[in-house]
C-alpha cells in the first residue's frame, strides 16, 4: 500500500526520491531521543484545543454585566473576554474539557521541552555542527513561555489581572527604556488601551503559533538533515549511525507515543481541575488575592522577585535601575543569554571545534555536567523560593526563613552540586578505566593460561 | 517572660472558681435571673484574674508593655484593655482558642478550647460587664446574597484571605483560611479585626453585607465544582506539580518503554 501511495505521489510530484529517504530514515534506540517528540504532540494538541477554543473566545474588554448559569457572579460586571471564557467553560460542549487539556497541555508542553533541553545540554547534543538547531529550540522555549503567560492573561480573571499587573510593573522598571515600552505595549498605563487586549489576541493566536510552528519545521528539518545524534557503542562511530528506520521501526514508536500524550492530557483535561477561573472571578484593577501565582514555568521569575534583596539603583535622586528589574527582567535575559552563547563559550574553553555526532554521557565531560547541574540547582532553588508564600499557609514554614534559607541556599546549593557532580563523573569515569584495565589482564592471564 | 502552659493557667483558673463557688455556697446562693448574672460575673472574674490578667491586667486594664514589643505594628507583647470591647470580643477570642494565648508574641490561632460552655459565659459576662460595648452578632448567612459576597469578599478580604477562603501569607503573620469558622466568628472577626485584619465598621459593611459575606464563605467551602479533582482552589503551584508528577513521569516512563530496542 505504501509502495502504491509514493508511486502515486511520485507519479505527480516527483517526490519518491524524498519519501525513499525519508522512510529510510535511521532513529538511534534510545528513550531520550523522544522527549522533544513529547512537547511535539504537546504543540500539536495545543493548535486543536486552542483553535476550538477561539470559537467562543471574545478578546474584548466591553464591559458587561454578567447573567449566566453560574449564580455566583450574577450581576457582576465584567468584561467580554471573561464572561465568554466562563460560558465556553460552563455552557458549551466539551468546552471545560477542551480548555482544560489546552491548559494542561501548556504545562507539558514547557516541561518536556526543558526535559529535552536537559538532555541536549548533558549529553553535549549542541555542540558543531548542530548549535543552530539548538538556537531554534532555544527560541521555541522563549517563545513558548510569552505564548504561556499570554493565554494566562487573555482571560481576564482575577489570576490574569495580578499577571499583568506584575508584568506590566516588569516592563517598567528596564532601565531608560522601560517607560516607553509599556506605553507601547498596552497603549497606555496599566491596565492599558483596549487595543492592548488585540495585540495579546492576536499574539497568542496567530503570530507566536506561527512562528512556533515554522521554528519546530525547521528544527526537524535541522536535525534530519543533519541527522540525529547517537550515544557511543557498538558498531556506532562519528560516520555511522545505528539505529532503526522511520519505517518500520521508528514509525509504530512514535505514534504510540503520540497517542500516549493525547491521552495523557485529554485525560488530565477531564479528570482533574485546572485554573477554576469561574471561581476566581474577574479581575478589576483595585482586586487581588493572596496567593497568585503564575504557571509552573514562570515560577522561577516569581521567585526571583522575591529572592531579590529590596534595593534599586539610584543615582542623583533618581531611581535608574527600579528593583523588578533583577528578577523579572535581568534573571530570565541572563539565563537565555547564558544558554545561547553556551556552545560558543564550550569551544573556546576546551578548543574542541570538531563536529561531533556522538553523544557525551554526562559522566564524559565531567566539568560540563557539574556546571550545568549548578545551573539547573540555582535556577529550582529560585523556582521553590516563587511557592514559599503557600508553604508558608500549608506548612506553617516562617516565610521571612524560608527567603533567608533560600538567599543563602542559592549560592551555597549550586557550589555544592557541582563538586558533588563533578566528583561523581569523576569517579565513574575512574572506575571504568579500572573495570577495563582489570578485563584486559584476566583476558591475558586467560590467553597466558590457555598458550602455556 | 517564660511562656505560662495553659493547663497551668487553666488549673490555676480552676482553683480560684473552687474557691469562689465555695464562697458561693457559703453565702447562701441566689435563685433569681440577676443574681444568677452577677455570680456569672463573679466567676468570671476569678477566672479572668487566673487565666487572662498576667496580660490583660487586673480588670481588663490592659497592660501596656508586659515586655519588649515587636512584630509587625508593634502589635505584639501588647496585652490590650478589653474595656469597651463587648462580649463581641470576648466571644470570639474564646470560642475559636484564640485565647489564652501561651505567649504575647505569637499570633492567636484556631486552637483547641479548654474552656467549658459555662466558663465562656462567664468570661464573656465579665468582660462584657467592664464597660459597655458590642454584644454578640446573630448573623443569618441565609439573608445574604452569594453573589453580593463574592463581590464584596473580592473588594475586602481575598488580597489576604485568598478567593477560595483558602487562607495567605501577611508580613510575620498569616491570614487564616476559614474553612471552620461560624458566621457568628467571621461577624465577629469583622467588627474586631483581630491581628493584622482591619476593622470594618457598619458604615464600609453592613450587617447585611456581612451576611452576604458569610453567605460566600461558606459557598466557597463547596463552591460549583467542575472539571475533576479541584486540587484545593490554591491555583497554579498544585497544578504544576501534577504537570510534573503526573503527566512528566507517565510520558517519560512511555519512552522509555517504546524507546527500547526490541530485537
Amino acid at each position: 500500500m505504501i509502495e502504491r501511495t509514493t508511486r502515486t505521489l511520485d507519479e505527480r510530484s516527483h517526490t519518491a526520491p524524498f519519501g525513499f529517504k525519508a522512510l529510510r530514515y535511521i532513529f538511534p534506540d534510545h528513550w531520550s531521543f523522544l522527549l522533544g517528540e513529547i512537547a511535539l504532540y504537546c504543540f500539536i494538541v495545543l493548535v486543536a484545543t486552542g483553535t476550538y477554543l477561539a470559537l467562543f473566545f471574545d478578546p474584548s474588554t466591553a464591559q458587561t454585566v454578567y447573567h449566566g448559569s453560574y449564580a455566583p457572579l450574577n450581576g457582576a460586571h465584567m468584561t467580554e473576554a471573561y464572561r465568554s471564557t466562563v460560558r465556553l467553560s460552563l455552557d458549551v460542549k466539551a468546552g471545560l474539557l477542551i480548555r482544560q487539556t489546552h491548559h494542561w497541555a501548556a504545562d507539558v508542553f514547557v516541561a518536556a521541552i526543558a526535559l529535552h533541553l536537559m538532555r541536549i545540554v548533558f549529553t553535549g547534543a549542541f555542540r558543531k555542527p548542530r548549535e543552530l538547531t539548538y538556537y531554534i529550540g532555544l527560541t521555541i522555549l522563549g517563545l513558548a513561555l510569552l505564548e504561556g503567560y499570554l493565554g494566562y492573561s487573555l482571560v481576564d480573571d482575577l489570576l490574569s489581572g495580578m499577571g499583568l499587573a506584575i508584568g506590566y510593573g516588569v516592563a517598567l522598571s528596564i532601565p531608560l527604556v522601560g517607560a516607553n515600552l509599556a506605553a507601547l505595549v498596552w497603549g497606555g498605563p496599566f491596565p492599558g488601551d483596549p487595543a492592548f487586549w488585540s495585540r495579546m489576541y492576536i499574539a497568542h493566536v496567530f503570530l507566536l503559533p506561527i512562528l512556533i510552528a515554522t521554528l519546530i519545521a525547521l528544527h526537524l528539518f535541522l536535525v534530519s538533515s543533519l541527522h540525529h545524534t547517537q550515544f557511543r557503542g557498538g558498531r556506532k562511530t562519528e560516520k555511522r549511525l545505528v539505529g532503526v528506520p522511520s519505517f518500520p521501526g521508528q514509525a509504530p514508536r512514535s505514534l504510540g507515543l503520540m497517542f500516549a500524550v493525547f491521552a495523557a492530557l485529554f485525560l488530565l483535561g477531564g479528570l482533574v481541575q485546572i485554573n477554576p477561573i469561574w471561581i476566581w472571578g474577574p479581575y478589576h484593577v483595585a482586586d487581588s488575592t493572596n496567593g497568585a501565582q503564575p504557571d509552573w514555568y514562570l515560577g522561577w521569575l516569581i521567585g526571583a522577585l522575591r529572592l531579590m534583596p529590596s534595593f534599586d539603583v539610584v543615582i542623583a535622586g533618581r531611581t535608574l535601575v527600579p528593583n523588578p528589574f533583577w528578577g523579572g527582567a535581568l534573571l530570565p535575559t541572563a539565563v537565555f543569554g547564558g544558554l545561547f552563547v553556551w556552545p560558543a563559550l564550550e569551544r573556546r574553553f576546551t578548543r574542541d571545534r570538531h563536529p561531533h555526532n556522538l553523544l557525551d554521557r554526562p559522566r564524559d565531560a565531567p566539568r560540563r555536567t557539574a556546571f550545568a547541574t549548578a545551573v539547573l540547582t540555582f535556577l529550582f532553588i529560585v523556582f521553590v523560593a516563587g511557592s514559599a508564600d503557600r508553604a508558608y499557609v500549608l506548612m506553617g514554614w516562617s516565610y521571612a526563613t524560608q527567603i533567608d534559607v533560600y538567599r543563602v541556599g542559592v549560592f551555597v546549593v549550586p557550589v555544592v552540586s557541582y563538586w558533588l557532580a563533578h566528583r561523581i563523573c569523576v569517579e565513574l569515569l575512574r572506575n571504568e578505566r579500572v573495570e577495563a584495565s582489570r578485563h584486559a589482564a584476566e583476558l591475558e592471564a586467560e590467553q597466558a593460561a590457555g598458550g602455556g | 517572660m517564660p511562656p505560662v502552659s495553659r493547663r497551668a493557667l487553666l488549673a490555676a483558673a480552676a482553683v480560684v472558681v473552687a474557691l469562689l463557688a465555695a464562697n458561693g455556697l457559703a453565702a447562701g446562693g441566689t435563685g433569681d435571673a440577676g443574681g444568677e448574672q452577677v455570680s456569672l460575673i463573679q466567676r468570671g472574674a476569678g477566672l479572668f484574674a487566673a487565666g487572662c490578667s498576667q496580660c490583660h491586667g487586673m480588670n481588663g486594664a490592659g497592660k501596656q508593655k508586659p515586655g519588649p514589643v515587636g512584630g509587625v505594628n508593634n502589635t505584639a507583647g501588647i496585652g490590650p484593655s478589653l474595656r469597651g470591647v463587648g462580649a463581641l470580643a470576648a466571644d470570639f477570642y474564646l470560642r475559636n482558642g484564640y485565647m489564652p494565648l501561651q505567649s504575647p508574641y505569637e499570633q492567636p490561632r484556631r486552637s483547641r478550647v479548654l474552656f467549658s460552655e459555662r466558663d465562656l459565659r462567664a468570661l464573656t459576662a465579665y468582660v462584657a460587664s467592664l464597660a459597655p460595648g458590642p454584644g454578640i452578632p446573630h448573623p443569618d448567612p441565609a439573608q445574604g446574597s452569594v453573589s453580593k459576597g463574592l463581590r464584596l469578599f473580592t473588594d475586602n478580604c481575598a488580597g489576604c484571605h485568598q478567593i477560595a477562603t483558602a487562607g495567605g501569607y501577611l508580613p510575620d503573620s498569616v491570614a487564616p483560611p476559614l474553612e471552620q469558622d461560624t458566621p457568628r466568628e467571621i461577624a465577629e472577626a469583622v467588627r474586631i479585626g483581630p491581628n493584622l485584619m482591619p476593622k470594618f465598621s457598619k458604615s464600609l459593611l453592613s450587617d447585611r453585607d456581612v451576611d452576604s459575606v458569610i453567605a460566600y464563605v461558606q459557598y466557597a467551602r463547596s463552591p460549583d465544582d467542575r472539571g475533576g479533582w479541584s486540587l484545593g482552589h490554591i491555583g497554579p503551584v498544585p497544578e504544576g506539580l501534577v504537570a510534573w508528577f503526573v503527566a512528566g513521569i507517565v510520558l517519560v516512563a512511555v519512552t522509555l518503554t517504546v524507546g527500547r530496542r526490541i530485537a
